[in-house]
């Protein structure tokens, strides 16, 4: 019983944390309809800032108390310059390149930190009062869990003031409804906007802050803090604050009573009860089906055939890829076989992403199981390669199948969320299921056949398999199918009311792209020799992702031109100091100046002047 | 008061107002008429700026606003009534009044919510009620309250009559009527013939995207052929 009651009381001050992030990320939500991806980022600044100033403090009560307020002060007006920079230029930006955006962000701000505070983990010294106890059921309970349990409820109690008895916040939920009405009312609202960037900001700041004395400044934090900030938000119901507070008491019981009982799986679990709420409840707990943007009915490109020009520009770099053997060397050819998978990778994003409608943030489970599969059948079950390179789309079209039942009846962020849930219980399955995955060590030996072992061979059984099934999902574009598919996302209503079955349609395109993205992943695995569990982290869905916006999601050709640029630009950063700052950077760039990508800025160069 | 020059907007590619002029005098009520799609709620939107026009020239009360951010027209005294209504259905009706809320201006007295009650004795009920849980002709009169909290020289309407049962439609003509009766001016964009002639002091009639016919609410009463050409269905 006294276990219960102190584990009880830990995820009491687990749920404190987690609403302090969850809070601010619902707030700009809730408002700018922007999925802040770099709130970790700034929880992170808070924790690295309020380390530089607590350090410099006294070590009393009142000090700290003074300290954790200027880091959350601080941090808000970091959130405040972002809001300001960047995220004004991109409110009318599609939500996903929002999302990218501020992606960007996390990769600049994680370089920045490396810079000014280097790369060891910081803890705070902690004195006599900060280490303290209190005797609770018997045990001993730390002091300053206690004083985080208040918090919670005190940041909520005051958020609750701020939004129901003043102007502000009137405002602040009118602009949650109705922003456009709140502007023809006669209300600024970039000042609202920024206000509110920066009210999130600071209580990521000061949940950074605040999670100090039991933790660390590191740089792992912000990706860490934004997946269960995400999961507390969608589970809670986008922009509603009862909800996240709600959402933050039932993980951070669960994870309290988990990480005991059943350590192994306590992430699953997490992921699990997050995918059971969103089935019986699409908005979250507390949440409410967001307004459709009155007017801004989006007209997307429609698919056309390609013109003359664009098809032999094609039939040229298909020869020409055909005869790479003929002149590059091995290490070449190796880089060429990693393009070609990138491009089915991104093929495979992009079909379900562009015309399908469904952006995913997860896609790489899909390209792991595929790997997995494969080596898993070199090395379990010792079968040759080509029937791992079989298994692998089937198992991935299998899984994908699997978790898309539950998927395509959400859309937009929350699909998006639910498909990144789903890829870090993947992720976590692998990376601690040790005895068939081999955990963090990966799988290795996990070689071509005799046959194919020639890395021109290799290079040309991947270019058949990743071009033909990149043609393939082409095909099929402009098959009945595609078209069907493209309706239901411009209308599901209207598709059902011609009579399309549109959740079973969005589900075939999303086990058909897992397939392909499988394929991907078993070719990849033969041509490195190896898996690891970085293929399926949330790192490698956005490379994907950043390939699909850089062509350009809105073209046909847009994946294949994305995954060749990306590819080379990252394989030429790679090497530099302070790479992830430049990639971040060029993402943000990518997504204020070319939002249409690469194909699309070509597109309407090529069709300036003509007759539509 | 208002002057409307050659006001041409797009939606997307679509040429929706093409070469629109009027004006309304200070203290008139004029009425835009016209048959559904001729271009009414766009030239509204154009005139707030949620849509941005291309092309063309709003003079309020000597400044040109076209272009401007849709805040910036609402505090130079643009108040608008969208047609659909778009009450903040999560707060109460106090609520919704205190966003419209913004200074006088002209030394007029400021609009406060009890003048409002009075003037639409049924919201005087519901002060604490939430939004979303009112009647449509309740909720038009809460959206035309809550636009004339931020003092307006100018009353956009948008077919404020839609929807409306008899009886509330004659409720909101004698608002309307009052509020001409202390200066306000109005500008209504409205299908149904009769409630503008009501309310209305001239009328002007907008067919495709272009003014067809412009004169009195007497002289459209007049010509039958003007109502047969431009607004029967």
């Amino acid at each position: 019983m006294d276990f219960v009651v102190v584990q009880a009381l830990t995820g009491l001050a687990g749920a404190s944390s987690l609403f302090l992030v969850a809070a601010g990320l619902t707030v700009i939500f809730g408002v700018t309809r922007v999925v802040n991806f770099a709130h970790g980022s700034l929880y992170m600044l808070g924790a690295y800032i309020g380390w530089s100033i607590l350090t410099r403090l006294p070590r009393d009560p009142a000090w700290f108390a003074a300290g954790v307020l200027l880091a959350a002060l601080a941090t808000a007006a970091l959130g405040a310059l972002l809001e300001m920079g960047l995220l004004r230029r991109i409110y009318r930006a599609p939500e996903l390149l929002q999302l990218l955006a501020t992606f960007g962000v996390v990769l600049m701000v994680q370089d920045a930190a490396l810079y000014l505070w280097g790369p060891d983990e910081l803890t705070l010294p902690r004195p006599p009062w900060l280490r303290g106890f209190v005797a609770v059921a018997g045990s001993r309970f730390p002091l300053f869990d206690l004083v985080l349990i208040g918090v919670g409820p005190l940041v909520l109690g005051l958020l609750w003031l701020l939004l129901a008895r003043t102007r502000f916040g009137v405002l602040l939920r009118a602009a949650t409804q109705d922003r456009e009405m709140v502007a023809a009312l006669g209300v600024d609202q970039t000042v609202l906007f920024t206000v509110v960037f920066a009210l999130g900001a600071g209580l990521a700041g000061l949940g950074g802050v605040l999670s100090l004395p039991d933790g660390s400044a590191n740089l792992h934090i912000d990706l860490d803090v934004i997946t269960d900030a995400f999961v507390v938000v969608v589970v809670g119901g986008m922009g509603s604050l009862p909800g996240a507070f709600l959402a933050a008491l039932l993980i951070g019981e669960l994870q309290a009573f988990g990480i005991v009982l059943l350590p192994k799986i306590t992430l699953v679990l997490v992921f699990l009860v997050m995918a059971v709420v969103l089935v019986f409840r699409p908005h979250g707990l507390l949440g409410r089906p967001q307004a459709v943007a009155r007017g801004a009915a989006e007209a997307l490109a429609l698919v056309r055939p390609a013109v003359p020009a664009l098809r032999w520009l094609g039939l040229a770099v298909l020869a020409l890829a055909l005869a790479a053997p003929l002149f590059a060397g091995p290490y070449l050819l190796s880089v060429l076989t990693e393009m070609l998978v990138a491009v089915l990778f991104a093929a495979s994003l992009h079909f379900m992403m562009g015309p399908g409608g469904m952006a995913s943030f997860g896609h790489a489970a899909w390209f792991g199981i595929g790997a997995y599969a494969a080596a898993l059948a070199t090395h379990a079950l010792a079968a040759p390669m080509p029937a791992g390179l079989l298994l692998a789309p089937l198992a991935a079209g299998a899984a994908a199948g699997l978790f898309g039942w539950f998927i395509v009846r959400l859309s937009g962020v929350y699909l998006a969320m639910l498909t990144l849930a789903f890829a870090q219980i993947v992720w976590a399955v692998v990376f601690q299921w040790d005895a068939v995955t081999g955990g963090d060590n990966g799988i290795l030996g996990v070689w071509p056949a005799r046959w194919a072992g020639d890395p021109r061979v290799y290079y040309l059984l991947a270019l058949a398999l990743c071009g033909g099934a990149a043609m393939l999902l082409r095909r099929v574009l402009y098959a009945p199918f595609g078209y069907a598919l493209r309706a239901t996302r411009d209308s599901p209503l209207r598709a059902e009311a011609i009579g399309l079955h549109a959740g079973r349609i969005r589900l075939a395109a999303f086990a058909l792209a897992g397939a392909a993205a499988g394929l991907a992943g078993g070719v990849f695995a033969y041509a490195k020799g190896s898996v690891f569990p970085t293929y399926i982290a949330v790192g490698h869905s956005v490379d994907a992702l950043v390939a699909v916006l850089l062509g350009g999601v809105q073209t046909i050709a847009g994946p294949v031109v994305g995954a060749l640029a990306y590819t080379a630009l990252f394989d030429a950063l790679l090497t530099t100091s302070f790479w992830r700052f430049k990639l971040g950077a060029f993402i943000v760039l990518l997504v204020l100046f070319f939002p249409a990508g690469i194909a699309g800025a070509a597109q309407r160069l090529w069709e300036r002047g003509r007759p539509a | 008061m208002l002057a409307v020059e050659e006001l041409h907007s797009f939606y997307g590619r679509a040429h929706i107002l093409q070469g629109v002029s009027f004006a309304v005098a200070p203290g008139a009520v004029l009425v835009l008429l016209g048959r559904n799609g001729a271009g009414k709620s766009t030239t509204m939107k154009s005139l707030i700026g949620l849509v941005r026009p291309a092309r063309g020239r709003i003079r309020l009360a000597g400044a040109d606003i076209a272009g401007w951010e849709p805040h910036r027209i609402a505090r130079a005294g643009l108040g608008y009534v969208p047609e659909e209504r778009r009450i903040f259905t999560e707060l109460t009706v106090l609520e919704n009044l205190e966003v419209g809320r913004q200074p006088a201006r002209d030394g007029r007295p400021a609009w406060t919510p009890e003048a409002l009650f009075a003037l639409f004795p049924n919201l005087a009920e519901l002060r604490h009620r939430p939004g979303g849980r009112m009647s449509g002709g309740e909720q038009q009169m809460l959206t035309i309250a809550r636009t004339l909290m931020g003092n307006p020289r100018l009353l956009l309407l948008d077919e404020p009559s839609e929807g409306l049962a008899p009886v509330i439609l004659e409720q909101m003509a004698h608002a309307i009527l009052a509020l001409k009766a202390q200066g306000v001016t109005v500008l209504l964009a409205e299908q149904n013939l009769h409630f503008a002639a009501r309310v209305a002091d001239a009328a002007t009639v907008i067919e495709t995207g272009r003014i067809v016919w412009a004169g009195s609410m007497a002289a459209l009463q007049a010509d039958e052929a003007a109502r047969r050409a431009h607004l029967q269905v």
